[in-house]
């Protein structure tokens, strides 16, 4: 499932400074009992989200028509947990393109990467500083440069660079996935799988 | 230069590298089951590919299957569906699928190692994150996400970048009461849940040389909490006894060539790691968990520590004890709990049930705890009766439920209800994980039977 190709995201940000944000949370079990791809978003973080009656938790920040955009910004030690990936799903459905934090969780990392959603590492200090600027202002815009590999607080000019390797960023920029690529290289895999004893 | 055993294991499978990139890293064994595939399986038609080696994927159903009654349809239509596509995708592409009420059936970490699926050296993967199970044989094992499990469906290999390496010693000899997972609970709770993030573990020192391969399966298991890839155990004749003679093992000669390879799968004097720690087996004691994450483990006749005391924020510690119903400095013992969970690919072996058994022998479950008991396999279930060890918890007041993951993840209908207690010996205390609200304390099966028999967090060292 090759997706959307991803170049600079300008957009507001929504803030979550909570650290170990795990993919239970992200998206409950009992909301994997999908057999496709379709409807995540909804139940994206749905206990921190809804009552057990289903009415919407008023202080939840999803909730708080004050925050919104296509930037999720989230606490140390994000996507923790399971390997679900209906949790990236979950992230991407409801509209977000970037997750921004300090610390990711491997798997949750390598999830998003493989469904266009842009995991941005920044220092402690800047991810700090994006949650000031937010809350002082709710309509501060951050811009994601992936050709620059920058994220830029627009209100203050901060700016910090980010990692992502070159494999994987030519794969955003060009909507590529793992996919495409392995599918190119069958023949040294089955030579490979020749030489293999069990 | 001196390898270590992951480097020995890792190096053998790459197929190609890229530069600034990814290893291009071939799979030995790959593990499905019925909610991680099926949209990878749709990914595939979708494109218009095919399985490369049916033969090396296993299918069986675990994650949301019934424990009772599983002679009958499964209730839940959404369940039912997702067991449907796991059985119909299995036969469309000729993959071994073990479904609900097959003789093999049971938690895909369970039935691997039991049928010789799971060997040294090998490569594994699933979409489940506790694959890292399989480390405990020597092999590099660890979850997947969906376009992962499409991309091993069609390829039989992922892209991943290979991880940095750390070894944790563990030396000495663990006091009586202590078992393969509070050694776990310890180490997890000495780095956090994001400690071992980025790197792979190899466990090493007397502790692990001494542990059944149920105990180093349970330590490999929970390497995820710590935020690792995986963890890894050098095999040894330990390992090859239990897998000699596996349905799946190879056989004759091809056996005594295989053990010959895996005898050289040992990490180098003079490795290298990125990162190393050594601990003390004296200084453990049995553990229990007391917040919403598995890094949240004490000693269990230790109070709940104050925040101060803790790295991380302070906000984010105090909303986990909220959610707990739990203060700063309270004792874990005496503190009342309403459900116990044996079960899960943690702890949910023929050991772990040997170990709750021999506790409760004799003793009566407390009223007011409702206790869950679930075989992680039905060679687990079979062994329970054929050791007598069914007589023994029947006579207590337990009942043995069916094998499936069950309230490790509550997919199904082993939900615990919210704001109620369980004592579980499975691997997540995550908010709401074995049910909306749900409270988990993580423990061993011995913490967890001493539980269910007084129906409070009671130390099993007491009652041994
Ligand atoms: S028992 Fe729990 S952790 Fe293990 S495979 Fe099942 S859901 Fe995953």
């Amino acid at each position: 499932m090759a997706y959307d190709k991803f170049n600079i995201l300008t957009s507001t940000a929504v803030p979550l400074p909570l650290e170990n944000v795990d993919t239970d949370q992200i998206i409950p079990a009992r909301f994997l009992k999908a057999t496709e791809r379709k409807g995540f978003g909804d139940n994206l973080f749905r206990d921190w989200r809804y009552h057990g009656d289903n009415t919407p938790k008023e202080n939840f920040v999803l909730n708080n028509p004050t925050y919104s955009g296509k930037i999720l910004v989230g606490g140390k030690n994000f996507g923790s947990g399971s390997s679900r990936e209906h949790a990236a799903w979950a992230v991407y459905d409801y509209g977000f393109r970037c997750v921004v934090s300090s610390f990711f969780a491997d798997i949750f990392k390598n999830n998003c990467l493989n469904i266009g959603v842009l995991p941005v590492q920044v220092s402690p200090e800047f991810s700090e500083q994006i949650f000031d600027a937010i809350y002082k202002d709710a309509n501060t815009e951050i811009e994601v440069n992936l050709p620059e590999q920058t994220i830029t607080i627009k209100s203050t000019g901060a700016q910090e660079s980010f990692h992502i390797n070159s494999y994987k960023k030519d794969n955003m920029l060009n909507g590529f996935d793992d996919i495409d690529y392995l599918q190119n290289i069958k023949g040294d895999i089955e030579t490979f799988a020749n030489g293999l004893m069990l | 230069m001196s390898k270590s055993l992951f480097d020995k294991v890792w190096d053998s499978h790459v197929v190609r590298k890229i530069e600034d990139g990814p290893d291009v890293f071939f799979i030995d064994r790959h593990f499905i089951h019925e909610v991680t595939s099926p949209v990878a399986f749709l990914g595939l038609k979708s494109r218009g590919l095919s399985v490369l080696y049916p033969e090396r994927t296993f299918a069986t159903a675990d994650h949301n299957t019934p424990t009772i009654n599983q002679h009958l349809p499964v209730e839940d239509p959404l369940s039912a569906n997702q067991l449907k596509a796991l059985e119909d995708n299995s036969n469309e592409y000729g993959i071994s699928h073990w479904g609900l009420g097959h003789k093999k059936n049971g938690i895909v970490h369970v039935v691997g190692p039991e049928n010789g699926i799971t060997f040294p050296g090998a490569t594994i993967v699933c979409g489940d994150s506790h694959t890292s199970t399989h480390g405990a044989f020597g092999a590099i094992a660890f979850g997947i996400g969906t376009s992962e499990v499409e991309m091993v469906l069609s390829t039989q290999c992922i892209m991943q970048p290979k991880p940095k390496k750390m070894r944790i010693n563990v030396n000495g000899q663990l006091g009586k009461g202590v078992t393969p997972k509070d050694v776990a609970l310890y180490i997890i709770s000495k780095l956090t849940t994001s400690g071992a993030t980025g790197y792979f573990v190899e466990y090493a020192g007397d502790v692990f040389e001494n542990m059944t391969m149920e105990g180093r399966m349970t330590v490999c298991n929970l390497s995820i909490e710590m935020g690792a890839r995986g963890g890894m155990i050098a095999p040894d004749d330990t390992t090859f006894e239990y897998l000699k003679d596996k349905p799946l093992s190879p056989k004759g000669d091809d056996w005594d060539k295989a053990v010959a390879h895996w005898k050289t799968l040992k990490t180098e004097e003079g490795a290298t790691f990125d990162k190393e720690l050594t601990f003390l087996a004296s200084d453990i004691e049995p553990m229990i968990t007391y917040g919403t994450n598995p890094g949240m483990g004490i000693g269990i006749s230790n109070n709940i520590p104050n925040a101060d005391a803790v790295e991380g924020g302070v906000a984010t510690y105090k909303k986990s004890l909220d959610y707990m119903g739990y203060e700063e400095n309270d004792s874990m013992l005496g503190k009342k709990i309403d459900y116990v969970f044996l079960g899960s690919c943690t702890n949910g072996r023929i050991e772990d049930f040997r170990a709750f058994a021999s506790i409760v022998k004799g003793k009566q479950k407390a009223d007011h705890v409702t206790a869950w008991l679930v075989p992680g396999s039905h060679e687990v279930e079979d062994k329970i009766k054929e050791e007598g060890i069914l007589d023994i918890i029947t006579e207590a007041g337990f009942v043995l439920r069916q094998p499936g993951c069950s309230a490790c993840l509550a997919m199904n209908d082993d939900k615990v209800p919210a704001g109620k207690y369980a004592v579980s010996t499975s691997n997540r205390n995550f908010e709401g994980r074995q049910g909306p609200g749900s409270r988990t304390l993580l423990a061993s099966p011995l913490v967890a039977a001493a539980a269910a028999v007084t129906g409070v967090v009671t130390d099993p060292r007491d009652l041994l």
